[in-house]
C-alpha cells in the first residue's frame, strides 16, 4: 500500500486529493469528466486506508444467528486481522450483505441473499453459491461478482466497472442506468433491461424481455435469444469482429460459452435520436438530428 | 411498500398457521401497521365458517360505553342469523370486538352476508367452508398470539403485512380482502393502483359493494366478479394485467386454489419457491427462509407473469 496516510489526505485540498487517490479530471466543455488513468501515475489497486489482506488466510463465518450489520462488521474485522478469503455459511436471504467492501479480498457465500446484496464494493472478488434478490451489486466500481442460481430485478443497477455475471436468469431492468463494467447472464432477462444505460456492455445468453436498452444513452447490449421487443431509441448493429473477440474471451472466461459460439448474438446500441446535452438552439438541433 | 405471502402444500394438511406468521414475521419490515392471514382449513361442506369484526380497534379506547355498543351490535348479527334460518354451532370471541362463527346454512349465504352488514359497525371479514380470515394491528406474532393461530391446520394461506400508503391504518383496510360475497375467496396485494376509482364506479354499477377506500380491496372485487360469471382464477388474473393500471403484484386464493399475478411493469416483487409437495412465495426471499432454511432453488416472476396452483 503505497502510502498516503488519512492525517495526509485531511490536509489536502479537493483536487490535491483526488489526484493522490487516483483520481484525475480534466476539463471536456465546461463539465469536469472522469478519465480513466493517467500515464504518469502509478497504478493503484487498492485505498490508501485498505488493509493489506492475504488470500493464503482463510476465515469462516456462520452468519445463521447474525444480523446483517454483524456480518458486515465483522467481514471488516477479518480485513484488518489479515484475512484474504472469507466464507460466510447460512446467509439465508438477509439483505444488504457484503456491502461496500473497498479492498482487495476472496468472498465466498454459500447460500442465497436478498436485496443490495454485495452493493457498492471496490475490488474484491465474490463468489456466492446461491441466488441474490433485487439490487444485487448495485453501483458496483470494481471486482468481480459470480452468481451460481438466478437473480431478481435491478441486478447491477449503476455499476460503474468490474464483471458481475448470474450463471442463471435474472428479473426486470437489468442494468438500468449502468455507467461501466460488464454484465454476463447466462441465462434469460426480464423487460427494460438496459434502461437509461449509459456505457459499459452487458450480455444476455438467452432471451431479453420487452422494451430492451430503452433510452439508453451508450454502451452496448448482447442479446443471444429472443429479444421481446425493443425500446424507444434503442437499435441493433452490426456485430464486428472485435465484437465476436471480447464476447468469446468473456464467456469463455466465465464458463458461458453456447455451445454454437457467438456468432448468433444480436447487438443492440442507443440509436442516439434523443441524446440532447448541449442545450443547442433548436435550429442547431436539427442539423444534428 | 407492503409484504406478502402465500404457500399451498400439494394434496395435504399442514400447520398453515404457524408457517405463515414465521413468514410474515420476517416480512415486518415491509409494513409494521397491520398483519392479515387468510388460512384455508380443511373444507366442511354444509358447515361455514364466518369471521366478523364488530368495531375497530381503535374504538375500544372509548370507554364504558364501549361494552353495551359490542353487545348491541352482536346481537344485531344474531338476530339476522336467525332470521335467516342459520343454525350457529359455535361461537368465540377472538378479542373484544372480532369473532368466529360455525354455521350451519343452506340459503343463499351472499343475501345473508349482505344483510348482517346493514347493521351499524358490522363487517364480515370472511365466510366459506375453509377460509378463515384474521387481521389486526400490529405484526405478525402479536396477531397470531390474540387469534390464537398457533395451531391452525391447512393446506393453504396467504398474508399481508401493511404499509398503510393509500388509506387509513384500520382493520377495515388492512389486508387481505374476502372477496364479497363470495365463499372462500380472498386477496393480498403489493403496489398501487391507478385507475381504482374509475374501475370501482364500473364495479359498483354491477352491484358490488366496497367497505374501504383501499385500492387492494378492487382487486379482490375484481375477481369474485369473474369467478361468479364462470371465468377461470387463471382467465380473470390474466384479464386484470390488461384492465387493471398500476404497479402491483398479487395473490389470490380459492378453496382449493392459490394464484399470483404481476403487472406489466415488474416493479413489485415476488420470490417464487416450487417443489413437488409444496409452493411458496414472498416479497422477499428471508420470508422463505423462514420456512425452509435448508438451500433451495428460488426465481423472479417476470412481468405479466400468472400462475395458478391447485391444493
Amino acid at each position: 500500500m503505497a502510502g498516503v496516510s488519512d492525517a495526509e489526505l485531511q490536509g489536502m485540498t479537493q483536487e490535491e486529493r483526488a489526484a493522490a487517490l487516483g483520481m484525475m479530471t480534466e476539463q471536456l466543455t465546461g463539465k469536469s469528466m472522469y478519465i480513466e488513468f493517467d500515464p504518469e501515475a502509478t497504478e493503484r489497486f487498492a485505498y490508501p486506508w485498505a488493509p493489506d489482506v492475504d488470500f493464503n488466510k482463510r476465515a469462516e463465518i456462520d452468519a445463521a444467528e447474525m444480523s446483517t450489520k454483524e456480518v458486515n462488521a465483522r467481514i471488516r474485522e477479518l480485513m484488518r486481522e489479515g484475512y484474504g478469503t472469507v466464507v460466510l455459511h447460512n446467509p439465508r436471504g438477509k439483505h444488504s450483505l457484503a456491502v461496500g467492501i473497498l479492498n482487495r479480498l476472496n468472498l465466498i457465500i454459500e447460500g442465497s441473499i436478498g436485496y443490495f446484496g454485495v452493493g457498492l464494493i471496490d475490488g474484491p472478488n465474490v463468489r456466492i453459491n446461491g441466488r441474490v434478490g433485487w439490487s444485487c451489486a448495485e453501483n458496483m466500481m470494481a471486482g468481480t461478482v459470480v452468481i451460481q442460481k438466478n437473480a431478481g430485478s435491478t441486478f447491477g443497477a449503476a455499476i460503474r466497472g468490474g464483471d458481475l455475471v448470474c450463471r442463471g436468469s435474472v428479473g426486470s431492468r437489468t442494468g438500468i442506468d449502468m455507467k461501466g463494467g460488464t454484465i454476463i447472464v447466462g441465462g434469460d432477462t426480464g423487460a427494460l433491461s438496459g434502461f437509461m444505460m449509459q456505457r459499459g456492455r452487458m450480455v444476455v445468453c438467452g432471451n431479453a424481455g420487452k422494451n430492451l436498452g430503452d433510452s439508453m444513452y451508450d454502451g452496448t447490449i448482447f442479446i443471444g435469444g429472443e429479444i421481446a421487443s425493443l425500446g424507444v431509441d434503442a437499435v441493433t448493429a452490426d456485430l464486428t469482429d472485435l465484437d465476436k473477440k471480447w464476447l468469446t474471451r468473456k464467456l469463455t472466461q466465465y464458463e458461458l460459452m453456447p455451445e454454437k459460439g457467438v456468432d448468433h448474438f444480436t447487438k443492440v446500441v442507443a440509436g442516439k435520436q434523443l441524446w440532447n446535452y448541449d442545450n443547442l438552439e433548436p435550429n442547431e438541433k436539427k442539423l444534428i438530428l | 411498500m407492503c409484504g406478502i405471502a402465500g404457500l399451498i402444500h400439494k394434496g395435504r394438511s399442514s400447520n398453515v398457521g404457524s408457517e405463515m406468521t414465521a413468514m410474515l414475521q420476517a416480512l415486518k419490515h415491509r409494513g409494521p401497521d397491520s398483519t392479515g392471514y387468510a388460512v384455508y382449513g380443511v373444507p366442511s361442506e354444509g358447515d361455514y365458517v364466518m369471521r366478523v369484526k364488530v368495531a375497530e380497534a381503535d374504538d375500544m379506547a372509548r370507554g364504558s360505553k364501549v361494552a353495551g355498543m359490542l353487545a348491541d351490535r352482536i346481537a344485531a348479527v344474531d338476530a339476522v342469523l336467525a332470521e335467516h334460518g342459520a343454525k350457529v354451532k359455535a361461537k368465540e370471541h377472538a378479542t373484544d370486538y372480532a369473532l368466529r362463527y360455525v354455521l350451519s346454512h343452506d340459503g343463499d349465504t351472499g343475501a345473508m352476508a349482505e344483510h348482517i352488514e346493514e347493521a351499524d359497525g358490522v363487517e364480515i371479514l370472511s365466510m366459506g367452508n375453509g377460509l378463515e380470515l384474521i387481521k389486526d394491528l400490529g405484526d405478525a406474532s402479536v396477531v397470531a398470539e390474540a387469534y390464537g393461530l398457533a395451531d391452525f391446520t391447512g393446506t393453504h394461506g396467504i398474508g399481508h403485512t401493511r404499509m398503510a400508503t393509500e388509506s387509513d391504518v384500520d382493520i377495515k383496510s388492512a389486508h387481505p380482502y374476502w372477496a364479497f360475497p363470495y365463499n372462500d375467496v380472498s386477496v393480498v396485494h403489493n403496489g398501487q393502483i391507478t385507475n381504482y376509482w374509475i374501475t370501482r364506479r364500473e364495479m359498483e354499477r354491477k352491484g358490488h359493494r366496497f367497505m374501504s377506500n383501499c385500492d387492494s380491496e378492487l382487486l379482490a372485487v375484481y375477481v369474485a366478479h369473474d369467478l361468479a360469471n364462470g371465468v377461470s382464477l387463471e382467465d380473470s388474473l390474466r384479464k386484470s394485467i390488461d384492465e387493471i393500471d398500476g404497479v402491483f403484484t398479487y395473490l389470490v386464493a380459492t378453496k382449493d386454489q392459490l394464484g399470483m399475478a404481476k403487472d406489466t411493469m415488474a416493479a413489485k416483487p415476488l420470490v417464487l419457491y416450487e417443489s413437488d409437495d409444496l409452493i411458496a412465495m414472498a416479497s422477499e426471499e428471508v420470508a422463505i427462509r423462514a420456512i425452509l432454511p435448508q438451500e433451495i432453488d428460488t426465481y423472479d416472476p417476470y412481468d405479466e407473469e400468472v400462475r395458478v396452483w391447485q391444493a
